[in-house]
């Protein structure tokens, strides 16, 4: 166990933040947020600006939450996603009515960026030419074309029921999942689907979009969401990127990086090309090579691991002892700890971003009040199923109760507790892949991005390294296992 | 002086298991205690060194009341053994056998010492000393869980059915190497048995429990001789 601590002690060595005051930025987890994540960071480090990147921080509660408790400084988000999702705003507001409903929470906008991300249909090239299809209202009269939508598009107001409503169609597409719909098209099995209206599949396949001349479907503009207090040069300095992305070049960068171009690479592209900011400012030198990667990840990842486990260790094996003789007791922490492990990872990990930020601090609860419960139980369970012949010969020979628990309470129990702690760390090493969602790091960070951006060799960097991280840490534990067996256990053979 | 008195002792835990138990314990005696399953026998056993508390009465050894508080050394002034001899099974023999004298201090010297005396008249060589519980038979555990009773040297040793659940051939080789135990160590013995012919065995005074508390008490011979009611000459009847 003393082994453990300082094991864990030296993983503590590691800064966990900067001393710095770097503007953070983040980004949504998906492949356009990380390149406007990117074209943010890369602007603000040519004006001279110190940046820590928190890109595919997660969803939009996440990246919001963290902006409004000052983890991060900006990021890029959509104003139809502000009015729905974050501000519940009916109706289509203008970009004054956003900025007023942000403001309370401390948040301003810089002006979009320019492009609309937002629902669109996409014909096969062939079949738009041959039938001289641009605009939706083109489309109505075509019912014979094979139009496969998603499931989700199908359904929803703003989806086709809605699209029926304004544009007076009198046929119904089928269903298709979205993730098949541009590879059947390429490979001609449907004619056409929604899009998201900058896919980069909508570049690399060359579909048409159809215009959609009556304005149905909501704008989903992107614009930079900065703290208030921000320094007003950094605020500046985002502004540049005002109305400088059209729908078509943000759907060329897309497919770009959807072709396994960096998305930095992408972004470094688009502000030379573009020319914003000094550009004899420093460029981004680009990430470590794999190696140093993967050593700071499975680094970050066991310190994660460590920060959470130690302390759980501790206070589950003292709550154990505390209140094992005391039978409802017992009874109601295993019960509580064991509801704390039902609720699922990435929601606790949301629920603990407004009190504690985003970044190792939430991670390292979460995977906290996990590891509680298997150690807790084992504890519990051990020192309550000691023979109690064993415990009325302790008491009536007089041990006192610090000596009855170390002389005899916990060495009996000490094998079920070991075995407790390794199913917790096993536990933990896996659910802290999930910290990168909220910025923590790890080997969660390659699997994050991987996922986002369909990169299975990224997500590969992570999720092996973690597999063998948990097989190395149950060899280490055999061997603990084995160091702390009581003697009539060893001598017999078995284990616990 | 006698080793226990018992003043109008009381003990219930959800009902009462006994009430208004007068009793005399002689000092440098053993002292057997008898009665069905149920009647707190070993309840009346633990109220003598504080492992339980009567709900009323006194309880006095050695011509004085048990403590309230200060348990800890005054459980030390025992020694105790019980049924299955309740070995740590994590510890050596040694160390079962040396665990208390060690807390209190005893030089390693002086415990080899005290441990050999004991485990040397019940025949327990020293190169069993290092061997775990489970590497022992039965009754050579409760040999051990004896000599760990009597470790330092206590003025009284209360015995939970120690010979219960040992086969009849090794029951015979323990009891001559209990009584040279006792002897040696001239300990008073408050002894707990359902086996009346154990206690016509080992014991010089009986007492009777039956349902409710003490039904009668006093030298084997005479509670033997004269039963007091049907009950006591049923149950001393029931023994081979």
């Amino acid at each position: 166990m003393k082994r453990l601590m300082v094991a864990a002690l030296l993983a503590g060595s590691v800064p966990a933040f900067a001393a710095a005051q770097p503007i953070v930025v983040a980004s949504k987890n998906f492949n356009e947020s990380y390149i406007l994540g990117e074209v943010v960071a890369q602007l603000l480090e040519r004006e001279g600006f110190a940046v820590d990147r928190k890109l595919g921080l997660g969803g939009t509660k996440i990246c919001y939450d963290a902006l409004t408790v000052g983890d991060v400084d900006v990021y890029v988000e959509y104003t139809g996603t502000i009015a729905e999702a974050i501000k519940d705003l009916d109706g289509e507001p203008t970009l004054a009515r956003l900025a007023d409903a942000l403001a309370p929470d401390g948040i301003e906008m810089t002006p979009p960026l320019g492009f609309n991300n937002t629902y669109a249909l996409a014909l096969a090239p062939a079949v738009a030419a041959v039938r001289n299809l641009r605009t939706i209202s083109d489309l109505v009269p075509h019912g014979d074309l094979r139009l496969a939508v998603s499931h989700e598009f199908l359904e929803r107001n703003d989806g086709w029921p809605g699209l029926t409503a304004v544009y007076g169609f009198d046929w119904t597409p089928t269903g298709i999942e979205h993730a098949l719909a541009y590879q059947a098209i390429v490979d001609g099995a449907i004619d056409g689907t929604d899009a998201y209206s900058t896919d980069g599949e909508l570049s690399r396949d060359g579909l048409v979009v159809l215009a959609d001349d009556r304005g149905f479907f909501p704008t989903y503009l992107a614009v930079p969401l900065v703290r208030a207090a921000l320094d007003p040069r950094a605020k500046a300095v985002i502004a540049l990127t005002a109305g400088t992305l059209s729908d078509a070049e943000m759907r060329d960068m897309n497919a770009a990086a959807l072709g396994g171009a960096d998305t930095a690479t992408v972004a470094a592209d688009y502000v030379a090309r573009k020319g914003l900011g000094d550009a004899s400012g420093p460029r981004r030198v680009d990430a470590d090579g794999f190696w140093a990667r993967l050593a700071g990840n499975t680094g970050r990842h066991l310190q994660l691991v460590a920060y959470a486990l130690v302390p759980a260790t501790v206070v589950a094996v003292l709550l154990g002892v505390a209140i094992f003789k005391v039978a409802w007791l017992a009874r109601g922490a295993v019960y509580l700890a064991g509801l704390l492990q039902t609720i699922p990872s990435i929601a606790l990990l949301a629920l603990l971003i407004p009190l504690t930020g985003i970044g190792v601090l939430p991670a390292v609860v979460a995977l906290f009040l996990y590891a509680l419960l298997p150690i807790l139980r084992n504890a519990v369970t051990a020192l309550t199923s000691i023979d109690p012949t064993l415990r009325r010969v302790a008491l009536a020979m007089g041990l006192k109760p610090a000596q009855e628990l170390r002389f005899v309470f916990v060495p009996l129990a000490m094998p079920s507790i070991v075995a407790g702690v390794r199913t917790a760390a096993v536990i933990s090493i896996g659910t802290a892949t999930l910290a990168a969602f909220i910025g923590a790091g790890g080997l969660g960070d390659p699997i994050v991005k991987g996922l986002s951006l369909n990169d299975t060799r990224l997500i590969l960097e992570g999720a092996i390294p973690a597999a063998l991280l948990a097989i190395m840490t149950e060899l280490v534990f055999e061997g603990i296992e084995r160091l702390l067996t009581p003697g009539h256990l060893r001598a017999s053979g078995g284990a616990a | 002086m006698n080793a226990v008195e018992l003043h109008g002792v009381g003990k219930r835990f959800d009902e009462w298991v006994f009430r208004d138990v007068d009793l005399k314990l002689p000092n440098e005696r053993t002292t057997a205690l008898v009665g069905p399953s149920g009647c707190g026998k070993t309840t009346l056993l633990q109220l003598v060194n504080a492992v339980q508390q009567p709900d009323e009465g006194v309880v006095e050894v050695f011509g004085e009341p048990v403590p309230d508080a200060g348990l800890v050394p005054f459980r030390r002034r025992f020694g105790y053994a019980v049924q299955g001899a309740g070995l740590f099974p994590h510890m050596t023999i040694a160390d079962n056998v040396g665990l208390v004298a060690r807390l209190e201090g005893w030089s390693a010297d002086a415990l080899r010492a005290r441990r050999r005396e004991l485990l040397d008249i019940v025949g327990l060589s020293e190169a069993l000393d290092g061997r775990y519980p489970h590497q022992l038979s039965g009754g050579q555990q409760q040999r051990v869980g004896l000599c760990r009773a009597l470790m330092l040297k206590p003025r009284m040793l209360l015995l939970d059915e120690p010979f219960a659940g040992i086969d009849p051939i090794t029951r015979a080789d323990l009891y001559p190497e209990f009584e040279q135990l006792r002897d040696h160590e001239e300990v008073t013995t408050l002894l707990v048995t359902h086996d009346v012919a154990e206690a016509r065995r080992l014991a010089d005074h009986l007492v009777v429990m039956g349902d409710g508390g003490v039904v009668q008490a006093g030298p084997i011979g005479e509670v033997i001789a004269a039963p007091c009611n049907a009950f006591v000459r049923d149950l001393l009847a029931s023994a081979p």
